[in-house]
């Protein structure tokens, strides 16, 4: 079985946001690239599941739409332990354009399961897995936090309100994978790292697509005010302050 | 010149600062007060490839250049200098001393495990012979086939945890330096015993012994180099060593510096958080540039070793510097947390 991580290059978690051209466009100077970190315990996931598979799971990819400029965070991808990875050369533009991108390269290359990471922390879209699964007619399933693959079915649990969901798919499937799918993102280890420049990393050009947002304004969002502390013997000023300045009581 | 790093150290970088930040940091502070060795932590950052990382793929190492060990030393230092100590004497002074100057059946039988789940000490000082390396009293006398040693090694890094050593004894006392040489021996020969746990000042949770050789047979196959190169070797070996310790230290230097940073932002006094106070603004940014400082003179070194040129007076100088701003930021941070910075909870205290 081959199995796709798909991966989005995202800003570092830390960085500083700002914007440029009349807060039309994100200022990117000087900013760190990193592996969303969704996609990155999918990843760590998808080659756990390829090391416990005993040889059934044959190939882990990785894809990202992005520029040139993505390769650096790809290659770390290849460094955690990918054995290679597919580069859609365009700008992500938005969710349906680079589902409607990475659409095209698994129509062509056949993967029997897709992995995304439920998000991206840029952007938050959250909607590129499920419409890879329409663009594709592929069953999904969302808010993934365990995923195994036993007897070649896929076995999956979700969290709902009071408890754990249990489900299983015929391969093959998408699986839109939450915090959780895995504890801690790989270290990628030196022969990793050495290796990661020497792994295929094939470029494709995009499918003709028209994106369907278009981006006018960004604004930052109010600045947090000063966090009050309230004695905890002091109920009464708490719930006075919840009703009277918060007013959500 | 050229200031950027590459992709891969980079990722070096930011492994070992991912594996000290969310891993080595969680026991830290009991790890140093107990003196407990950190073996499991040691046991994972070999198999990440730490441990063996400038070796020669060939012997199972990882091939990597010394600007990426000095960035990797530097981070796991940040969190605990303990497990720094370990990595830089096994790396700087045993796997190169092997790698440089052994045979191909020492590299083999001794390089190659210690890029696994191994590591080595080097055993030079002696009571009276620390930098006087020349003043070796521990003798080798030369029996034929073998050499008996006999002698007693001080303040040995990873005495105890080590399963490979490099001991430097004297063979021909007449000779003085030239009649120095190198062994390479396994911790378990007979003949070897090891004095208590060193009770150090810091970076407790490395363990320090001393190592008392009685009528110990090492095979004559066990020298390193020609009869009497073991000034050479030790005098080669060390110039590398001090890259390690500058990282290290750097280490210390730049961890005590991001912890004070993120106290000063979150400690207000007089109505502002303190870092907005010029006393103590200023004691960071003389803080912030000596660390910058001993970096650009650890990884100069370190650049120069890869590039093939001289290196030792660059690596005694960044060793000297950043020991130095090791011990300087480390006051100053103290300083800085007040009296929490007294207290071992903080960290800063080690």
């Amino acid at each position: 079985m081959k199995i796709l991580v798909c991966m989005s290059n995202v800003p570092d978690t830390t960085t500083k946001i700002r914007f440029k051209d009349g807060n039309t466009k994100f200022d990117d100077a000087g900013v760190q690239w990193v592996i969303n970190p969704w996609d990155e315990l999918a990843l760590t996931r998808a080659l756990e599941l390829k090391e416990g598979s005993g040889g059934a799971i044959t190939r882990i990819t990785v894809a990202n739409v992005g520029l040139i400029d993505t390769e650096p965070t790809i290659r770390k991808a290849l460094a955690m332990g990918a054995d290679d990875a597919i580069r859609v050369n365009a700008e992500p533009l938005d969710a349906y354009f680079i589902a409607a991108q990475l659409a095209e390269v698994i129509k062509k290359e056949g993967f029997e399961l897709i992995v995304c990471g439920i998000e991206s922390s840029d952007y938050n879209n959250c909607a590129v897995g499920g419409m890879l699964s329409e663009f594709l007619q592929m069953p999904s399933v969302s808010s993934v936090s365990a995923l195994d693959y036993i007897n070649g079915a896929i076995s999956i649990k979700r969290e709902i309100d009071g408890g754990k969901e249990i489900l299983s798919s015929e391969i093959p499937f998408i699986a839109i994978v939450q915090k959780g799918i895995s504890i801690n993102p790989r270290i990628p280890n030196m022969r990793g790292i050495m290796t990661a420049r020497t792994k295929p990393l094939k470029v494709y050009q995009p499918a003709a697509v028209e994106p369907l947002t278009e981006y006018t304004v960004y604004e930052m969002p109010p600045a947090k005010a000063a966090c009050k502390k309230i004695s905890p013997d002091n109920v009464k000023e708490l719930v006075h302050l919840l009703h009277t300045e918060a007013k959500v009581i | 010149m050229n200031f950027e790093f590459t992709e891969e150290q980079l990722m070096i970088q930011k492994a070992a600062r991912d594996y000290a930040q969310r891993e080595l940091i969680k026991d830290v502070i009991e790890r140093d007060e107990k003196a407990i060795f950190p073996t499991e932590h040691i046991k994972a950052i070999s198999e990440l490839g730490f441990m063996g990382m400038l070796v020669d793929p060939k012997y199972g190492g990882g091939g990597m250049d010394t600007v990426s060990y000095v960035l990797a030393l530097e981070e796991l230092s940040k969190v605990d200098a303990s497990v720094g100590v370990v990595m830089s004497v096994n790396l700087s002074l045993v796997c190169y001393g092997l790698q440089e100057f052994g045979t191909e059946e020492q590299k083999e039988k001794y390089l190659r495990p210690l890029t696994a789940d191994k590591h080595g000490a080097f055993l030079l000082s002696e009571p009276e012979a620390g930098s006087d390396a020349t003043s070796q009293r521990t003798l080798a006398e030369d029996k034929g086939d073998y050499y008996l040693l006999n002698g007693t090694k001080n303040w040995i890094t990873s005495a105890d945890s080590a399963s490979v050593y490099i001991v430097i004894a004297q063979t021909h006392p007449e000779k003085k330096h030239k009649g120095i040489n190198a062994f390479v021996i396994e911790k378990d020969t007979p003949g070897i015993t090891l004095g208590p746990h060193e009770k150090k000042m810091g970076m407790r949770s490395s363990d320090t012994h001393s190592v008392m050789f009685t009528d110990v047979k090492v095979p004559k196959e066990n020298r390193l180099g020609e009869d009497g190169f073991g000034f050479k070797f030790a005098m080669k070996t060390l110039e590398g060593g001090r890259i390690g310790i500058a990282g290290q230290a750097l280490g210390i230097a730049s961890g005590a510096l991001e912890r004070a940073i993120k106290y000063s932002k979150e400690r207000k006094a007089f109505g502002t958080e303190i870092c907005n106070h010029q006393a103590i603004a200023f004691k960071l940014a003389d803080m912030a540039t000596a660390v910058d400082a001993a970096r650009f003179l650890t990884l100069h070194a370190a650049w120069l070793k890869d590039q093939h040129k001289p290196y030792g007076i660059a690596s005694a100088k960044a060793k000297l510097f950043a020991a130095e701003t090791a011990m300087w930021v480390t006051t100053e941070a103290v300083q800085i947390h007040g009296g929490y910075g007294y207290v071992a909870d903080y960290h800063v205290e080690s």
